[in-house]
């Protein structure tokens, strides 16, 4: 009925978010440019990513769940993306100012 | 919910259910839809929080650099460690250990309580250098709307966070309660796993705000 998870599996997720966490505020205080940004959030993802996984068992949990996650996560994008769209998008064509 | 079940046997499950197994995958699917509404309302949150960063990032870089990197830092490691605990309750009450889920269930209590009381160091400390939005608000520089417009959201967001801790506390002290009238064995165990999957939701969104409110512009 539920899929017991190994003890080692939590203690190498918990290490492993830790690490990233060391490894965010490091890198929080190094200057990459643009890059700041996008290496902070490709860890707090990877972080997000091991907990919905492991801790919450979605790797071990039928397809229905698994939809259910997908769904939410997609859902979350469309509501970025196509806000997004607008202001990151402005001044790219020559049209005069409203 | 949980309580109406029957513990005097031990495949009890309520009649509209054909067993013990699709109650369990019925009261799952009923918290994951929850925690996929949960997703997409923190997400309007991060959204505002995106599209002003977008607009005045200047301001914002400034602004966040009020924060205490290290009292964050702080709150992610016991927040973290906090979901190993819990992790390691439903792990103890799927195995039938009552003693070692009562034991993990205290300690992911303790940690939550730490968390929630760091902040709470924080939001003082916020209000004392006048960091609060509105007519108080004390940083005298021209882009100081913006500025306000920053500390908006950010109280907005770890504040709708630390309330969604708080319900959290007030969960876990029902389940040690009936933890300690011995009502999760081996055989039923499904409020634990659900508060289970909220605290996890609880941790990612932390995940999220640590890097975005604290650490953002810091080189």
């Amino acid at each position: 009925m539920h899929h017991i998870v190994p003890l080692r599996v939590y203690f190498t997720i918990f290490a492993a978010l830790i690490v990233l966490t060391g490894t965010t505020v490091w890198a929080a205080f190094q200057d990459f440019g643009v890059m700041n940004d996008v290496v902070a959030m490709a860890i707090a993802i990877t972080k997000a990513t091991l907990v919905v996984l492991f801790f919450m068992h979605v790797r071990y949990s039928d397809r229905l769940t698994q939809l259910i996650v997908s769904t939410g996560i997609l859902f979350l994008m469309i509501l970025f993306v196509f806000t997004m769209a607008d202001p990151l998008t402005r001044g790219w064509l020559p049209l005069p100012r409203p | 919910m949980a309580n109406a079940i029957a513990t005097a046997h031990e495949h009890a499950h309520q009649h509209q259910f054909d067993d013990a197994e699709q109650q369990h995958s019925a009261s799952s699917l009923g918290m994951w839809i929850f925690l996929a509404q949960e997703i997409m309302f923190f997400g309007g949150l991060f959204l505002a929080y995106l599209a002003y960063r977008t607009a005045y990032p200047h301001a914002f870089v400034t602004a966040s650099h009020h924060l205490d990197v290290q009292l964050g830092t702080i709150n992610t490691a016991v927040l973290i460690t906090s979901s190993l605990t819990m992790a390691l309750a439903v792990h103890s009450a799927q195995l039938g250990k009552q003693r070692l889920l009562l034991v993990f269930l205290v300690a992911t209590l303790v940690l939550g309580g730490i968390f929630l009381g760091i902040k709470s160091v924080e939001y003082s400390h916020k209000f004392h250098e006048g960091l609060i939005p509105g007519p108080f608000f004390s940083v005298v520089s021209g882009d100081s709307g913006q500025q306000q417009l920053f500390f908006s959201l950010y109280f907005a967001m770890t504040g709708m966070h630390a309330l969604h801790m708080i319900i959290g506390f007030v969960a876990i002290l029902f389940l040690i309660v009936y933890t300690l009238r011995g009502k999760y064995t081996a055989a039923y165990n499904t409020p634990v796993e659900l508060f289970g999957l909220y605290w996890h939701f609880v941790d990612i969104v932390w995940i999220f705000l640590f890097p975005l409110l604290y650490l953002f512009g810091r080189h």
